[in-house]
């Protein structure tokens, strides 16, 4: 018999998990790129990277504490936006798609490679990293505490607090800066930057500021994505970037709750499939083996999304009238 | 206001604006743009190749010739948006060499384009409030604590209605601007140029796709730019509104001016009537000429 309490409250565990919240924070980065500004991010995994790198490397190898690794990443994010945008943003969209999908790659395969093992920890990845953020926890008991479904440890809500803490004052950030002028500017860069161009605007600029703000929101997504577990390369493989960008699109990509949402939404399914496919698996109703069933929920996920983008093309909260002008 | 001007008085023109003869590159009393030597080639193609032009300041010009003579590429590489291979250009006596087009627009050179860049997903309004300069909420920083702009964005969104008025648009300005027709998209990024109090617009092609019953409201409001004081450079190839509002002509063919002058010396000129049948057109007036044939009929019948 399928046991369909502990598959719900394993999705329902999922609704605040710290792993979501780096996921919508990652994706509302890729919502001020592309949704708003129009640029052509494919390499998200790898601001995500570099924000885990940035802070487990500071801590474990310079002794930085939490507020310097912090920075080390902002700045390290920063570099690297510029990096990209600086020979990029002057040319088509197309250009900048590319060159972040390479980029991206050449920052994992830096991190993997055997010749800064000693500093990356190479394949294997780095841990020990969350004593100083742990340290700053004020919530002190012992065992597990919370309520329904949601029972953790002192060390698991401080993560979920932190973690949707930072989500919430990016969410407001992003609302400020896209009613205010600026936005205004951003949002008509993405209709056709010649015509902000001819009314005096430094376009460039504007693009460049765009990146590196969804750039930093990468980057404080891998920090908060690795407080839950350890720095593992292979974790940011391009499909981090195409599970960002499921999510964006599921949540609208002009929006900035959407990304949220869509974070939440993406994450209860897969829980929420994966637990059930298991559980069939074990009770005889699908003739496939385990590692199959792994990978089945990843179907279904797709399979979801696709019937969304049929049904609801401006996903969960975009806006259907702009759906209408799209060439 | 001009727009009480009616057809038959016709508006009023500027005259004695250039210094000798009305020759091409001849000198003007008071320049606001002059060009020498510009030139840009596409591949083996001179699509500009201009030795020296001056821009009337305070009139109307126009700017004619055949498709293709180069007038888009001319206006593209005044504004910044595009190199040329040699060249120097002023505007107000200070030089735009290798001045990037944003750069090009805030010193108050605003141009328009020949296929309309309207931003579709931003309201009309939006659009207009984009056209504004010197925004302090434009800043990112300062875009985050909306005190220290809300006042000027209150201002600029009063400037932008009353635009709107002007160019019947304000019944559409909580739409998206994909919304709108294509003479709408004009009349819109007409407006917008307008936001930002420029010295010298440059229009391609104002006119083209506007519904006659429009045209008339157009031409008022560019006559409306010259008595505000600014100037305008407008390529067109309506002969009718050319004729109606233009104080001087400037003509291109082949990426060269050919001819310049007032609107009725300068439609007499055989250069011109060679640029637009082609310099064979005795020998060769085949079915592509027709419309150039027909524009050159359009001029000698208003002639009569
Ligand atoms: N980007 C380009 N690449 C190659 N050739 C070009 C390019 N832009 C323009 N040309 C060529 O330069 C010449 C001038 O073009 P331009 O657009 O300036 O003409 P125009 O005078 O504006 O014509 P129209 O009245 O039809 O708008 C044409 O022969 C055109 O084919
Ligand atoms: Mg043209």
């Amino acid at each position: 018999m399928i046991d369909w309490g502990s598959i719900f409250s394993n999705a329902a565990v999922e609704l605040i998990s710290p792993t979501t919240a780096a996921y919508a924070l990652a994706a509302l980065g890729l919502a001020v790129h592309f949704g708003y500004t129009g640029l052509l991010n494919f390499g998200q995994a790898g601001f995500m990277a570099i924000g885990a790198y940035g802070y487990a490397i500071s801590v474990l190898t310079f002794g930085f504490p939490v507020w310097g690794a912090v920075l080390v990443g902002i700045g390290a994010s920063i570099v690297f936006a510029l990096i990209l945008g600086i020979p990029t943003l002057r040319l088509r969209a197309d250009y900048l798609a590319i060159v972040t999908i390479a980029a991206a790659e050449i920052v994992r395969l830096l991190f993997t490679t055997n010749t800064f093992v000693a500093v990356t920890g190479s394949a294997n990845g780095l841990s020990e990293y969350k004593g100083g953020f742990r340290a700053l926890n004020p919530l002190s008991f012992e065992g597990k505490a919370g309520f329904g479904p949601w029972m953790f440890s002192a060390n698991d809500w401080w993560n979920i607090i932190v973690g949707w803490s930072v989500v919430i004052l990016a969410v407001l950030f992003t609302w400020l800066l896209m009613r205010s002028p600026w936005g205004r500017v951003i949002k008509g860069i993405r209709e056709d930057e010649d015509a902000v161009r001819a009314l005096g605007k430094n376009v460039y600029s504007y693009k460049m500021q765009s990146l590196i703000i969804g750039g930093v929101f990468g980057t404080l997504a891998g920090m908060i994505f690795i407080m839950p577990r350890a720095v593992i390369p292979s974790a940011y493989a391009t499909s981090l970037t195409f599970f960002i960008w499921a999510i964006l699109l599921l949540g609208g990509a002009a929006t900035i709750l959407g990304p949220v949402l869509g974070s939440i939404v993406f994450w209860v399914l897969l829980s929420f499939f994966s637990g059930f496919i298991a559980r069939a698996v074990e009770a005889g109703w699908f003739p496939i083996s385990e590692v199959q069933a792994g990978q089945l929920r990843f179907i279904l996920v797709g399979v979801a999304i696709m019937l969304l983008v049929i049904f609801r093309p401006q996903g969960l909260l975009g806006n259907k009238k702009e759906m209408s002008f799209v060439k | 206001m001009s727009s009480e001007t009616t057809p038959t008085s016709g508006p009023v023109k500027s005259t004695g604006l250039h210094l000798g003869d009305a020759e091409p590159g001849c000198r003007k009393v008071d320049p606001i743009l002059v060009a020498d030597g510009v030139t840009r080639t596409f591949g083996g193609l001179k699509a500009v190749d201009v030795a020296h032009v001056e821009i009337p300041r305070g009139a109307i010009t126009a700017l004619i010739g055949p498709n293709g003579a180069g007038k888009t590429t001319f206006f593209n590489l005044l504004t910044g948006f595009d190199k040329p291979d040699s060249g120097t250009w002023q505007f107000d006596g200070r030089s735009l060499a290798h001045v990037p087009a944003y750069r090009v627009a805030r010193m108050g050179l605003i141009r328009t384009f020949q296929l309309t860049k309207s931003l579709g997903l931003l309201s009309v309004l939006d659009n207009m409030k984009l056209g504004a300069k010197d925004q302090t909420g434009e800043n990112l920083f300062r875009s985050l604590l909306p005190f220290l702009w809300r006042k000027q964005e209150q201002e600029i969104e009063a400037k932008a209605v009353e635009l709107l008025t002007r160019f019947k648009l304000d019944a559409k300005q909580h739409d998206y601007a994909a919304s709108l027709s294509g003479g709408q998209r004009k009349l819109l990024e007409m407006a917008r140029a307008l936001m930002s109090d420029p010295t010298l617009v440059m229009l391609d092609e104002p006119m083209a796709g506007v519904n006659p019953a429009l045209t008339q409201s157009l031409l008022d409001h560019i006559l409306d730019l010259k008595t505000q004081g600014m100037t305008v450079l407008f390529v067109e190839h309506d002969m009718h509104m050319v004729r109606h509002i233009a104080d001087w002509v400037v003509v291109m063919a082949e990426g060269r001016i050919v001819a310049e002058g007032d609107p009725h010396s300068v439609m007499q000129d055989q250069a011109v009537i060679d640029a637009y049948l082609g310099a064979h057109h005795d020998t060769d007036l085949g079915a592509a000429h027709t419309s150039n044939v027909e524009a050159v009929k359009e001029l000698i019948d208003d002639e009569q």
